[in-house]
């Protein structure tokens, strides 16, 4: 029961430099298990350091990160990675692995009986809505959006508790990126994983987040739910809502004149 | 017609010469590969080191390769079997072809799906295993090509330091000023150049990652 009472990550005072530049500094942040927490922010506020230093992609340069209460620079790093999922804007999927072999090198270079894994690659392609046709094909056989969700099924085969997403829906065009949001909402009713979700998009955000971390030059703004972040009054945070604001209103301006 | 008319009547030793060849560049492009495939690895992995490995291979082949026949026959072990030095001559000229691409297959791995493999935890080995290497197949069996195709001419000149192989035929043409018998060196050796060209590149075909 203790362990259930603690964050499944937390950031203690994290900083961040890497040839003389502070990427990241003194960020403190909970993630509590089972939410969605979006780091929103521009490029280069670092929320992709942020989200590497979870599977110590990055090690931090001061403070601590710790995942399930544990420090994570004590875990071993490889074991700590297998039971995290990693989800990147290039999806990344192995080119010469068909999108079976992709979805279960995880299971597999764990040591999974064959019948289990064999179950558990038909199990998750069903999840993210990709048919089991598609289970021979290359990945340059897919389409952007088919490819994201093997990413996703890829990312989920091992079962982790926690889920990192880097941008996963940015390259994908609007109608797909709106489907697959709305998959990742009903996925995440029945999952229940913790995500860390990594976004430049308002939308997205308020769409999918339980929370948003709104980031800028390194360090964290402020933390809000969705609900407050429109009203905030926050400096950063109402000139999100006013740059995304302004496309619809223009758009709206359009129409009337 | 006449050259045919001579590789038949000499058949047996065509055929000597020939095989002697193969063993030399067989044997030379074994130990580049041997030699020149790990360490391709090693500097696509350690940016510092890819300079001067490159760098010095690439001195190596701007060696006359005459002269360094002649440089290598004094030395002890090696100069009392010309055929050692062959190799060793040979394997060091194919050196450049298979490190350069060895090292520029890996490097272009896609950065995307390394970070996903190793964000997926992945180790050092697996990666190179199961995804640098597989990737990079075909990049790398095209500098072996490159390599095979250079060494099959160059061991001609082997037969310069009493080596063997179809130079022999070349060499005594050239005293004898008789075409035929150049040609009946020339001619198997541009067939075995043709025949690892292609062969190669069949392979590299067949294994080149989608």
């Amino acid at each position: 029961m203790q362990e259930m009472a603690t964050h499944a990550i937390e950031f203690r005072d994290v900083s961040y430099g890497i040839d003389g530049t502070q990427v990241l500094s003194n960020l403190s942040l909970q993630v509590a298990r089972g939410e969605t927490l979006v780091l929103l922010g521009r490029s280069g506020s670092g929320k992709t350091t942020t989200l590497k230093l979870v599977n110590r992609l990055v090690s931090p340069t001061s403070g601590e990160v710790r995942v399930n209460g544990e420090s994570n620079e004590k875990a071993d790093v490889i074991r700590l990675r297998r039971h995290i999922g990693y989800v990147i804007q290039e999806v990344g999927l192995f080119p010469h692995f068909t999108v079976e072999r992709n979805i279960r090198l995880v299971p597999q270079i764990e040591g999974w009986p064959e019948e289990r894994i064999q179950s558990r690659v038909q199990e998750l392609m069903q999840l993210v809505g990709l048919g089991t046709e598609l289970a021979k094909r290359y990945p340059h056989q897919l389409s952007g959006g088919q490819r994201q969700r093997v990413g996703v099924a890829r990312a989920l085969a091992a079962d982790p508790e926690i889920l990192l997403m880097d941008e996963p829906f940015g390259a994908l065009d609007p109608l797909t990126r709106d489907e697959l949001q709305r998959e990742f909402l009903s996925l995440q009713q029945r999952l229940h994983k913790t995500v860390v979700f990594v976004t430049h998009d308002l939308r997205e955000a308020l769409r999918l987040g339980s929370r948003i971390a709104l980031m800028e030059a390194g360090k964290l703004v402020t933390v809000l739910a969705p609900s407050e972040f429109l009203k905030s009054e926050d400096p950063w945070a109402a000139a999100y809502v006013r740059a995304f604001g302004n496309g619809t209103e223009s758009l709206q301006k359009r129409g009337t004149t | 017609m006449n050259v045919v008319r001579f590789m038949l009547h000499n058949h047996t030793q065509v055929l000597e010469l020939t095989l002697e060849h193969l063993w030399l560049v067989g044997l030379s492009t074994a130990f580049a590969m041997l030699i020149g495939i790990p360490l391709g690895i090693v500097i696509a992995h350690r940016p510092g080191l890819n300079r001067p490995v490159l760098t010095s291979a690439n001195i190596i082949q701007t060696i006359p390769s005459l002269a360094l026949f002649g440089f290598l026959l004094p030395v002890p072990w090696l100069g009392a079997r010309s055929d050692r030095l062959a190799i060793l001559a040979l394997t060091l000229y194919a050196l450049l072809p298979i490190i350069r691409n060895t090292f520029t297959g890996i490097r272009g791995v896609d950065p995307a799906v390394m970070e996903a493999g190793r964000g997926m935890g992945l180790t050092e080995s697996q990666l190179l295993f199961q995804v640098e290497l597989p990737l990079a197949v075909s990049v790398i069996l095209s500098g072996v090509r490159v390599a095979l195709v250079i060494s099959v001419g160059l061991a001609t000149i082997a037969a310069a330091i009493g080596a063997g192989g179809l130079g022999e035929f070349i060499f005594r043409g050239l005293a004898m000023v008789d075409n035929r018998v150049i040609l009946a060196g020339a001619i198997p050796a541009a067939i075995l150049a043709l025949i690892a060209d292609t062969g190669v590149g069949w392979l590299e075909r067949l294994l080149r990652a989608r």
